[in-house]
């Protein structure tokens, strides 16, 4: 086996040629406290507070979690609950932009000496994995052994349809990307780097070749054009030829991967002490007017940013944080770019249409593509009968959800959608079972 | 601006559908179904024509009476029912062919569960009950351009020792044989073959697997003569069978190896049927035989879950 499966997509990245163009400050920001994985983090801030780009407004909730910076200047106007996308209901500061954005005074470069003040100003740069997952940086490169690392696998697959915000960072930030390298060189020993670029980016491999040049250890992985060479265990397979194993972590594999953006903007973090207040997002679908990329200030409504964008041309059908195969559609324009958020996609409703389900035709596809070797149709049937022991068996729970099944599916059925539900029922069943254990006990 | 629509991820999906591959097969049908009316004329046409009517207005009707969902708009009954007029020989009487066809689409497709579910291929189950039960299934009759006086097809004057009798294998590879409507003009099959490769419908490996298998036996068992494995590769229905029937999605495994596993059995069972078996012909009931191993095939074929650890 030399590549993990994966599906052809439409690529639709007509705007990799877009240079980022800065956007200003919006009339309203907001800062839901979930913007990563992990616990919420605690606002800081409370109504009549001015606040300005880079004030810290809500410290890490805990270990796994991360602080939130504002990222514009202006007043809080309140600190209460809002409904996320993801359905949470979490604690949101809202601030008036008084439209200077004005920097923070108080802001300096974090001193950085060893791996320990390392760690602790990645904690303090509000840095998340930015590829999506939103995954506390900190968290992930502060490896208690550190010998343990052998590669950082750096991903810039960008195999989402549209989005070309990472294809920017390589083209654009290359020089960051180095300095990145070089921290992690120094401060946690690591002296071999794969950066891991989907071949329908000829330019970016161009560049991270030439910068590869200038970086000893560290090497350019050319990734066929097959969706999802970003997800983590298909990038690690493909670049070093190691399995994540059920239950393990990259790093049981030697392996740390952190996405290309991330890693910029860490370096951007400890050499300039401003924290991540904008992120480049990519602006695309059918339904949008002019589609580029734009940086925003984090908390921008996106409705905002697409109005910058020059509106719709057509009418939206579904909005979208991230890419179409995996990305989140928004119920209202008025939620805002959020740390992870690397994409607004409208699509229009040909591009997003539902077609109606028809019976199973058991012709393959969803088995034969999956990355992972799973079998779609025997999940959905074990789900359906509420059989956990087959559910267990077919291994449901390695289910990545990058929905290669539901969209090669001829008839349409919702597969990734029922992967999901089985794996959430068979999660219930495992605790429920082991708390009976515990307690004959 | 209008209610935006909040389903979940994927948000776009492949132009695929069900009718789109039953349409890609019927066009693949095409060039066989052209030429089984340029070698056995009009009635070609006219008996294919009863078949696939029969097997849409059948699925139609079984489907409002039993009150289930229609699906007589995605084709599959139109494919089903080329497949079993091709398999027919073109003198076939009306009410044969419109009980054969009510055959495949009630009793074996729709009493099982409809598409996908059935565990036969409708037209090769109703061809070999049609076999089993009318003599007429198998007079064949020879086209335009043959040579020979009767009706026996190559495998059966093989089978009977008259050699001499057979037409050259150009003929064969044009379809100037006696023989089903649909099965003898390997060139339009092969172009088929092509068609639904390049289109992703069905992939090599069964019809590449199941032909090579018949080829080799029989040029082995041959004294080394590439001629009588040719014969045996052209004759009969294994062109139509292997690219058509064995690469059914409902009835054959899923997986490459599955795929390759299918073709290996129904290559040596069409081989051993032909040359031990008292007919002359082995591909239907192979292909349906294996249709019932299938299960197991798939079971012993499927793939593994990628980095799954055995629970403790």
């Amino acid at each position: 086996m030399s590549h993990l499966k994966g599906i052809s997509v439409p690529h639709r990245k007509n705007t990799a040629e877009s240079a980022p163009v800065q956007m200003g400050a919006p009339t309203v920001a907001y800062y839901p406290t979930v913007q990563h994985i992990g616990a919420p983090a605690v606002p800081v801030v409370k109504a009549g507070d001015e606040v300005f780009v880079g004030t810290l407004i809500a410290e890490a909730g805990g270990f796994v979690s991360s602080p939130i910076y504002s990222g514009v200047s202006g007043k809080v106007k309140s600190v209460d609950g809002t409904l996320q996308p993801s359905g949470a209901f979490v604690p949101t500061v809202t601030v008036e932009c008084d439209g200077l954005q004005t920097v923070d005074g108080s802001l300096a470069p974090p001193d950085v000496h060893d791996t320990e003040s390392f760690i602790e100003a990645l904690r303090r740069s509000g840095v998340v994995g930015l590829g999506g997952a939103g995954f506390p940086t900190a968290v992930k490169l502060g490896v208690k052994d550190l010998s343990k690392i052998e590669h950082i696998v750096i991903n810039g697959a960008e195999c989402e349809p549209y989005l070309t915000g990472d294809t920017r960072t390589m083209l654009d930030r290359a020089e960051e990307i180095g300095e990145g390298i070089e921290l992690c060189r120094k401060y946690l020993g690591v002296s071999s780097f794969i950066i891991g670029i989907e071949k329908n980016k000829p330019g970016c491999i161009r560049e991270m070749r030439s910068l590869a040049a200038r970086h000893a250890g560290m090497r350019v992985t050319v990734l066929p054009s097959v969706y999802p060479q970003g997800a983590e265990k298909v990038l690690v397979y493909n670049t070093t030829k190691r399995m994540i194993k059920e239950g393990q972590l990259p790093i049981d594999q030697g392996v740390i991967v952190i996405n290309v953006t991330t890693l910029a903007s860490v370096a951007r973090y400890i050499k300039t002490g401003m924290p991540l207040t904008e992120k480049c997002v990519t602006v695309a679908g059918g339904a949008v007017a002019k589609p580029q990329n734009v940086i925003a200030p984090i908390g921008t409504p996106v409705g905002e940013v697409f109005d910058f964008c020059g509106g719709f041309k057509s009418e939206p059908y579904k909005l979208l944080y991230g890419g179409p195969m995996m990305g989140i559609a928004i119920a209202d324009k008025s939620a805002p770019v959020l740390k992870q958020t690397n994409g607004l996609i409208a699509l229009t409703k040909d591009e997003a249409a539902v077609r109606p389900t028809t019976p199973c035709i058991r012709c393959g596809r969803c088995t034969n593509v999956c990355p992972l070797g799973l079998a779609p149709v025997a999940i959905a049937a074990a789900n359906d009968a509420t059989d956990m022991e087959a559910l267990e068996k077919l291994k449901v729970n390695l289910c990545m959800e990058c929905g290669c099944c539901s969209y090669v599916c001829p008839a349409k059925r919702p597969l990734v959608q029922q992967n999901k539900l089985a794996k959430a029922s068979l999660r219930d069943w495992q605790n429920k079972k082991k708390e009976k254990e515990t307690d004959k006990k | 601006m209008s209610k935006l629509n909040v389903s979940v991820s994927p948000h776009i999906r492949s132009g695929v559908t069900t009718t789109g591959i039953m349409l890609d097969v019927i066009i693949a049908l095409l060039p066989a179904f052209a030429a089984s009316v340029w070698l056995f004329g009009a009635r070609a046409l006219y008996i294919t024509a009863i078949c696939v009517l029969t097997c849409v207005l059948g699925e139609l009707a079984f489907e409002l009476i039993t009150k289930r969902e229609l699906t007589v708009g995605d084709l599959s009954a139109v494919v089903t029912g080329m497949l079993l007029s091709f398999n027919l020989p073109v003198d076939i009487p009306e009410w044969q062919a419109v009980i054969g066809s009510l055959i495949a689409i009630v009793v074996v497709k729709q009493l099982f569960g409809g598409i996908g579910c059935n565990f036969a291929n409708p037209a090769l189950t109703a061809r070999v009950i049609m076999l089993l039960s009318f003599a007429q299934t198998t007079a064949f009759t020879a086209p335009r351009g043959a040579d020979l006086v009767g009706g026996a097809t190559p495998l059966a004057l093989i089978a009977q020792g008259d050699e001499d009798k057979l037409p050259t294998l150009f003929k064969m590879f044009i379809g100037e044989r006696a023989g089903s409507m649909g099965e003898t003009c390997a060139i339009a099959l092969i172009v088929g073959f092509i068609y639904l490769l390049c289109r992703k419908v069905i992939t090599w490996h069964t019809p590449v697997v199941f032909v090579g298998t018949v080829f080799l036996l029989s040029f082995l068992t041959s004294d080394f003569s590439l001629e009588a494995a040719m014969y045996q590769v052209l004759g009969g229905g294994l062109l139509l069978g292997a690219i058509f029937m064995a690469t059914d999605y409902s009835t054959t495994p899923p997986t490459k190896w599955g795929k390759v596993l299918f073709g290996l059995g129904c290559g040596l069972l069409t081989f051993t049927i032909r040359r031990f078996g008292s007919y002359p012909e082995g591909v239907s009931f192979a292909i349906l035989f294996m249709n019932i191993l299938t299960p197991y095939i798939s079971k012993l074929t499927a793939r593994r879950p990628v980095g799954g650890v055995k629970a403790k």
